[in-house]
């Protein structure tokens, strides 16, 4: 076992972690927060995204362990973010999600693509999108919201 | 999808990571992004009896340009490339290699070092800094030493590296300001491995030509140097995807002929690019 310090929604918290646990087994079955959610564990569908240190990372293809000292963000963190707000509006009013299995992934790389990106075009927003995989609503009403979503912060 | 068990050692220090790695029972392995090794240990296809990470060592991540050397740390991300916050020697080229590496959020915690010591043959780095001419930097238990990417990648999944051995870092030449470089990667996906990559450097105030193609079966294929040449001097006309397929048969290297059909598209859109307005 490892012992490690990690901030987790705001909250620091230390743990004893098995080496070999994901961040993303970590976060679900220690943690309880399932929002997170796991496809393909080896880093392709995006599923897992999560904001390690601020930015959007794989959290099946990183060890809680050697994520020590690091702050991370789940989708339970972010209820009163400004940005993520405007995307679960869009996402809604877009039909942007069905079965809702890849939207915690996809609001964590739509929320990138909107802080980091605020002028990208559609052909920009889908190549970012082309690490989160979603088999059930398809892509129109995903890439529409986030058009809107940049569309209305640009004012 | 879960890994075997292994050890977890934290190295907040060079020598130790080393030492670590010398002194390990049975198969040890240094983790920096993990993003080739965690999936792999997820799908079991390796399975480590320890794992030294070496993510919090400072030697590895110093950035820096001076007399026409740039070198790069081995832990810089992908993303931190793409970003522009390594300064630019290259004329863009390494910052539009690192953009179509993977997904942002695999560029965000994927280190260059990584790529080139996993020296998977669709990866990118491998190909694209051969062509550049770049010399890993390396340390051991008693030295440093430095090797041309030429000599250090030897095969598939395989460089020149002992067991206690750790890349700090990559010297890459400066382009020259008439320098001109071409970079083609064919995937059917953005994001995804490549099915081949063209790679073209041509830096004539150097004297200097190289012309690489990438995922193949094997390491990065550095192509005969009277074609590198010839285009240095005559530029792309003509360079069409027969005469690639001719420079491949040139330098010996048989593959069936839907690969050599999509090699020979590689190179020579990599050629063609490296000429476009
Ligand atoms: C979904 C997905 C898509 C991808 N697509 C691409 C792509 O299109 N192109 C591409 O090039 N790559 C791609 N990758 C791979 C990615 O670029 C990895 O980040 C990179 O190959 C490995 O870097 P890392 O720091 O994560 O290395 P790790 O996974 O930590 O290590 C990889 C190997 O290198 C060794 N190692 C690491 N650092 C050092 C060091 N400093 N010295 C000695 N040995 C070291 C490790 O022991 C291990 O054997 C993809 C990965 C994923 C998950
Ligand atoms: S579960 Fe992590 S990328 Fe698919
Ligand atoms: S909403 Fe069902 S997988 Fe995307």
């Amino acid at each position: 076992m490892t012992q490690i310090t990690i901030t987790i929604n705001g909250e620091r918290i230390s743990a004893e972690v098995e080496p070999r646990t994901s961040l993303a087994d970590f976060l679900r079955d220690d943690q309880r927060l399932t929002g997170t959610h796991l496809g393909c564990e080896h880093g392709v569908c995006g599923a897992c995204t999560v904001m390690v240190d601020g930015v959007p990372q794989r959290s099946c293809i990183a060890f809680a362990a050697t994520c020590d000292g690091s702050e991370i963000r789940t989708i339970e963190d972010f209820d009163d973010d400004d940005v993520m707000g405007d995307l679960r509006d869009a996402f809604t009013a877009h039909h942007g999600l069905q079965c809702g299995y890849c939207t915690p992934g996809m609001l964590a790389t739509a929320r990138d693509i909107v802080t980091r990106l605020p002028d990208a075009d559609e052909k920009r927003i889908r190549l970012e999108l082309s690490g989160n995989l979603c088999r059930c609503t398809g892509y129109v009403g995903i890439v529409n919201a986030i058009k809107a979503v940049l569309a209305k912060r640009k004012g | 999808m879960k890994p075997a068990k292994f050890d977890l050692e934290k190295s907040t220090d060079l020598g130790e990571a080393i030492s670590a790695l010398g002194q390990a029972d049975g198969f040890a392995k240094i983790v920096a992004g993990g993003q080739s090794l965690v999936p792999m240990m997820n799908l079991r296809l390796a399975q480590p009896d320890s794992l030294v990470d070496i993510r919090a060592l400072h030697d590895l991540k110093r950035i820096s340009l001076d007399n026409g050397q740039l070198y790069v740390g081995a832990l810089t991300t992908h993303a931190m490339i793409e970003d522009g916050l390594v300064p630019d020697a290259t004329q863009g080229m390494m910052q539009r290699v690192a953009r179509q590496i993977a997904y942002r959020a695999v560029r965000n915690r994927g280190t260059i070092g990584g790529s080139v010591a996993h020296a998977d043959p669709a990866a990118d780095w491998p190909t694209a800094l051969l062509a550049l001419g770049a010399v890993a930097v390396i340390q051991g238990a008693n030295a440093e030493r430095t090797m041309p990417l030429g000599d250090f990648q030897i095969g598939a999944f395989t460089v020149a590296l002992e067991p206690d051995e750790v890349i700090l870092g990559f010297s890459i030449p400066e382009l020259s300001a008439d320098a001109r470089w071409g970079y083609y990667k064919v995937c059917r996906k953005p994001g995804e491995f490549a099915d081949s990559i063209g790679a073209l450097v041509i830096d004539p105030a150097r004297s200097f030509a190289r012309l690489v193609l990438g995922a193949t079966d094997g390491a990065p294929l550095l192509l005969p140097p009277s074609a590198a040449d010839k285009i240095a001097s005559s530029g792309a006309d003509g360079f069409d995807i027969a005469a690639a397929r001719a420079v491949i048969a040139e330098a010996g290297a048989t593959f069936e002929e839907y690969e050599t059909q999509i090699h020979g598209a590689a190179l020579s859109r990599a050629v063609q690019g490296a000429f476009a307005a």
